[in-house]
């Protein structure tokens, strides 16, 4: 059985799917449409193209958000991880983020700044920041002593430690870091859309509820769960082909 | 007769008047409440291979640790060739227990590291990584990464890497602990040829005493609770007979025995 | 960090963050932050209202709901996958998407199919939780040594003796872990559900604060909504904490 873990994925799909349209057909609820009805739905907005306008739309502040995040994340993150000093007065800070429901703050963002793009970016920003934050400095923190040590005893200076060693030691939990920081960029960017105003894809979802068109509904949040999960599989790819082996070949496996 | 051999290499420990290219001088070091090293002496003929050699905790890595400039000590001074030690130098190169190899690197990388860190040109530098990797036999794994490596083709790497610097004093912090005992007894015989070819300064830190006999010129003893040199042993008459007779010497035997009675008592 | 020798506790940075807060409050730099010491005595003040305490008991009950089915659902549903190749074939894909998908798109489904009430709040808290306690368990089941599988069937113990006195404790760390990173999500979950479904519980309370500009009081309870996330956070690290001495040494 060569192909049987491809099989297995298909067989899992369609179980999945079939269960939706069966569901749908009985149906549970009037609000629950089939599979086939919310896909069709999904092919026509990607024909007219008002899926491609609403995601122009949601993507502005999540790619705002996750670059401001990535950016001001990773400096924190290594600041934090190779200075005592600073881990101490920071570090705080973003645990209790870490660990903090951080959508209560949403009511206070749009008082702050209104319901436009900027209060839409902090969203995102709050919701991806810690985690990059985090796995950054605890990746700076954990690199090997071992390997530190060799670069010194090879008289390597402070900058070409922390260049030559730390930063690549720490750059696969700083990418993974990356990809949860995005994950959690998604869930601020459609919490955003729903709860400051509707726009984008929130937009469509919105709309079409207070309209009861399901379908499309439903197409929406399929799309954008799609989009998400692609997404963060393309990038747990590059992180896999990029540090391949890095995890390995170090003390004994 | 057995006897006298062993009683000749105890006694021949006494008068060192041999050039001394390392010497340590009233060491101590502590860890909070913890005394790892208490006023430790400790002298390293040039030229020659010298193993520290005790039970855990008798803290013979943080000797070497010091020797190197990764540790302060709390009090003493070590010298290389005449000069204080105040921190790592280019008179020192250092071997890891754990290889320490960069994993994102390739062996051409890894063994010029030490050399890429002093500023020297890439060209030069791999010219030269190139011939260590052919003297440590890896010639053909020069684009290979260390986790495609065998444990024992890592510490050739890692060995490599330290003869490329061309230290004249070698600190190798039990290097053959994580290889297993066949490679590790390859490795012994190699290091036997570098002792003799190269004119470095071997300092070996190794928790076996079959190891330590074997491959030693002398070795000091360290015992813990608090760390002292409790013996300088150095056997006199099974050096020159050649690698492939010494494991049945008598003298080697002896010693073996010698060192493990006065440390079974350590040994929890 | 240390000064003079003597090691700061790990938190103690917070103090210096208050004391920068009362500052700017003092200050009056910006409507949105009244001094700290303002919002302590807000606080105080609303800390046994009915308005807080029905607020913190209606959070209370659908944040323990959405943990017990993440727990009770999550925990036998991780163990059969680690068991069992062709039931973690068919259900890691999806549990792996869950994991990271943007689950906030799923609440409006859950409001027209389970109305606009406790229920689908607490479903909301379920769906952000269970996914990463399942994965967790899987792979602390996966992990089991082998040689401790090989040593229980040895020594003959039945397949619910191993289950109960090996395997469950085996993989007890990851399990915790697991638990620890739900019910962190659970609590976000709750607020995310309580802002957008329905506004109930603390959701309701930031809304009326934020509305009627009493910044005090609206940051006195996020202060309270913190303090006790990151407390249950941290109580789930310590039982993660005592356990994890084994899980280094198996």
């Amino acid at each position: 059985m060569k192909h049987r873990s491809l099989y297995i994925k298909i067989l899992s799909a369609l179980l999945v799917f079939g269960a939706w349209e069966i569901a749908g057909r009985i149906p549970i609820s009037y609000a629950f449409p089939t599979f086939l009805e919310s896909m069709s739905a999904l092919a026509r907005m990607t024909f007219d193209g008002s899926i491609f306008v609403a995601y122009a739309e949601t993507l502005k502040p999540l790619v705002l958000g996750v670059a401001i995040s990535t950016v001001f994340g990773i400096g924190l993150g290594l600041w934090i991880g190779l200075s005592e000093r600073f881990e101490w007065l920071f570090s705080p800070i973003f645990i209790v983020m870490q660990a903090a429901p951080l959508a209560a703050l949403i009511p206070l963002l749009v008082m702050a700044y209104g319901i436009g793009l900027t209060s839409k970016v902090f969203v995102v920003c709050i919701m991806a920041m810690p985690v990059i934050v985090l796995s950054t400095s605890s990746a700076v923190r954990n690199t090997p002593a071992s390997m530190k040590e060799m670069a010194q005893s090879f008289l390597a200076k402070d900058y070409q430690v922390v260049l030559k060693v730390v930063i690549p030691a720490a750059s696969p939990v700083i990418f993974s870091g990356l990809r949860l920081g995005v994950s959690a960029g998604f869930i601020g960017a459609i919490l955003s859309e729903l709860k400051i105003t509707p726009t984008g894809v929130g937009d469509i979802i919105t709309y079409s509820r207070s309209i009861a068109d399901y379908p499309s509904m439903y197409a929406a949040i399929f799309s954008i769960i799609l989009l998400a999960v692609l997404f963060l599989n393309l990038l747990e790819k590059i992180e896999n082909t990029l540090f391949k082996g890095n995890d390995r070949g170090y003390v004994t496996d | 007769m057995v006897m006298s051999q062993t009683d000749a290499a105890f006694s021949n420990a006494e008068p060192i008047e041999q050039d001394v290219a390392v010497s340590v001088r009233g060491v101590s070091k502590n860890y909070g409440a913890v005394e790892a090293l208490k006023d430790m002496s400790l002298e390293f003929p040039r030229g020659q291979l010298t193993s520290l050699l005790g039970p855990s905790g008798c803290g013979k890595t943080t000797l070497l640790k010091i020797i190197a400039g990764l540790l302060k000590p709390d009090t003493g001074e070590i010298t290389v060739n005449g000069k204080a030690v105040v921190g790592p130098g280019p008179n020192r190169a250092f071997v890891f227990q754990d290889f320490a190899l960069l994993p994102w690197a390739n062996v051409m990388r890894n063994v010029a590291f030490g050399l890429e860190l002093r500023g020297v040109a890439k060209s030069e530098r791999e010219d030269k990584a190139a011939k260590y990797i052919n003297d440590v036999g890896l010639q053909g794994f020069e684009k290979a990464y260390p986790h495609e490596l065998s444990g024992g083709m890592r510490q050739r790497v890692g060995l490599a890497r330290a003869l490329s610097v061309d230290a004249k004093v070698l600190l190798l912090d039990e290097p053959f602990s994580a290889v297993d005992e066949q490679t590790r007894r390859k490795f012994q015989e190699d290091l036997l040829a570098l002792v003799a070819n190269e004119n470095k300064t071997f300092i070996f830190v190794t928790h076996s005493i079959e190891e330590a006999v074997y491959v030693s010129d002398q070795i000091a003893i360290l015992l813990p609770r608090p760390s002292r040199v409790s013996e300088i042993i150095r056997p006199s008459s099974f050096r020159l007979k050649g690698a492939e007779n010494i494991r049945r010497d008598p003298e080697y035997l002896d010693i073996v025995d010698e060192i493990w009675a006065s440390l079974r008592d350590y040994v929890e | 960090m240390y000064i003079k020798g003597y090691k700061l506790p790990a938190m103690s940075s917070l103090l210096i963050w208050g004391l920068l807060w009362e500052i700017v409050g003092q200050l009056g730099l910006t409507f949105f932050v009244p001094p700290l010491s303002e919002v302590f005595v807000t606080l105080f003040n609303i800390i046994g209202t009915p308005a807080f305490l029905k607020a913190l008991s209606e959070t209370a009950q659908a944040f323990l709901a959405g943990v017990f089915f993440s727990v009770a659902i999550g925990i036998p549903v991780g163990i059969l996958m680690g068991r069992s190749r062709l039931l973690d074939e068919l259900l890691l894909p999806w549990v792996n998407i869950f994991v990271s998908a943007p689950l906030t798109a799923l609440v409006p489904v859950l409001m027209v199919l389970f109305g606009f009430g406790l229920k689908s709040i607490i479903i909301t808290t379920t769906l952000f939780g269970i996914w990463i306690i399942i994965l967790n368990t899987r792979a602390g089941v996966r992990q089991i040594n082998r040689s401790l599988v090989e040593m229980a069937s040895s020594f003959g113990a039945s397949p619910l003796d191993a289950f109960l006195k090996v395997y469950f404790w085996a993989a007890l760390p990851e399990i915790l872990g697991g638990v620890r990173i739900g019910v962190i999500r659970a609590v976000k979950g709750v607020i995310i559900g309580q802002l957008l479904i329905s506004i109930v519980g603390f959701g309701a309370l930031f809304e009326l604060y934020a509305t009627n500009f009493l910044m005090s009081h609206f940051w006195a309870v996020l202060i309270v909504l913190f303090a006790l996330a990151f407390s249950i956070s941290e109580f789930l690290r310590y039982l993660e904490n005592k356990v994890s001495y084994y899980a280094a040494s198996r």
